[in-house]
């Protein structure tokens, strides 16, 4: 018989709310990106001083990576792999901002997407298989082809995989864990109808 | 604790995103990197804007910043020696 893969579980943070596996976990009004960040932040209790110093779309990273893992057990093999369409544009002119007074290398290091991956990585201890990938809009055909392929190989024993997109303080994450063990059979219609309508 | 000193912290504080960190739990003697404040490669470098920007001190030998930020009492005493502005 065909081994199978399931998304195991799920995180989504989209305007002022934060949802795990369908059901709302945190929400506020907060206006200001950083400040709702922090909320969350806040929220699930991180000890984390390192947090502060990392752009928008790691943070956001950081958080919903967060929630899986606090919630599963993991291997340190697990793949991450994550698509966007913004890429690091917002950390890109927050550096070409500082570059006209005095070049900030807080800000340059962020200056490059897959700096999420090392980040939650460093968290949470991962050393298996990363990729970031940059599409239009989030293209589940080829993160469910990516993503199966790795587990089929047995590159990884499970992956973290989805959407991580970040501009003019707009944020839309969508990470979801795939796993041998599940109920929700991972495939590109199941991928698709959870982003958009869960 | 002198007023540089004080301005130090705040500064230090403020650019290297110290979130949850006031100027009193910064000890003037404290190690900066290692086990003190436990700051990073990346912060070093951010150290050096900052001498640069606020103070108008430019490192020619980036070496020069492991002896200068040992701590924060070092740092001043490095600023009030070579500070032109």
């Amino acid at each position: 018989m065909q081994n199978q893969d399931y998304i195991k579980d799920w995180v989504k943070i989209r305007n002022n709310r934060v949802f795990h596996c369908g059901s709302l976990l945190f929400e506020n009004k907060e206006a200001d990106l950083n400040k709702f960040l922090k909320c969350v932040y806040s929220e699930l209790n991180l000890d984390y001083p390192k947090f502060h110093k990392m752009d928008g779309l790691s943070k956001l990273g950081i958080l919903a990576s967060e929630i899986l893992f606090t919630s599963n057990s993991f291997s340190e093999e697990t793949a991450l792999i994550f698509s966007n369409k913004s890429s690091s544009l917002e950390a890109d002119r927050q550096f070409q901002a500082s570059t006209e007074s005095f070049a900030s290398p807080a800000l340059f290091v962020y200056t490059l997407p897959n700096i999420v991956l090392g980040e939650i990585s460093i968290k949470f201890n991962l050393k298996g298989e990363n990729a970031f990938f940059v599409s239009e809009k989030f293209d589940t055909e080829l993160i469910t082809d990516y993503t199966s392929a790795l587990l089929k190989e047995e590159k990884a024993p499970q992956a973290v995989c989805g959407w991580l997109n970040l501009q003019n303080d707009e944020y839309d994450v969508f990470l979801c864990l795939i796993s041998s063990r599940g109920k929700t059979l991972f495939s590109e219609e199941n991928l698709e109808h959870l982003y958009y309508f869960e | 604790m002198t007023n540089l000193h004080t301005e130090l912290k705040k500064s230090i504080i403020e650019q290297l995103n110290l979130e949850d960190m006031q100027v009193e739990d910064i000890a003037s003697d404290e190690p900066l990197f290692g086990d003190g404040l436990g700051l990073d490669s990346i912060d070093a470098l951010e150290l050096i804007v900052l001498l640069e920007k606020d103070y108008g001190i430019k490192l020619t030998d980036p070496t020069q910043g492991r002896e200068i930020f040992t701590s924060v009492n070092r740092m001043a005493e490095f600023i009030e020696e070579n500070r032109t502005k």
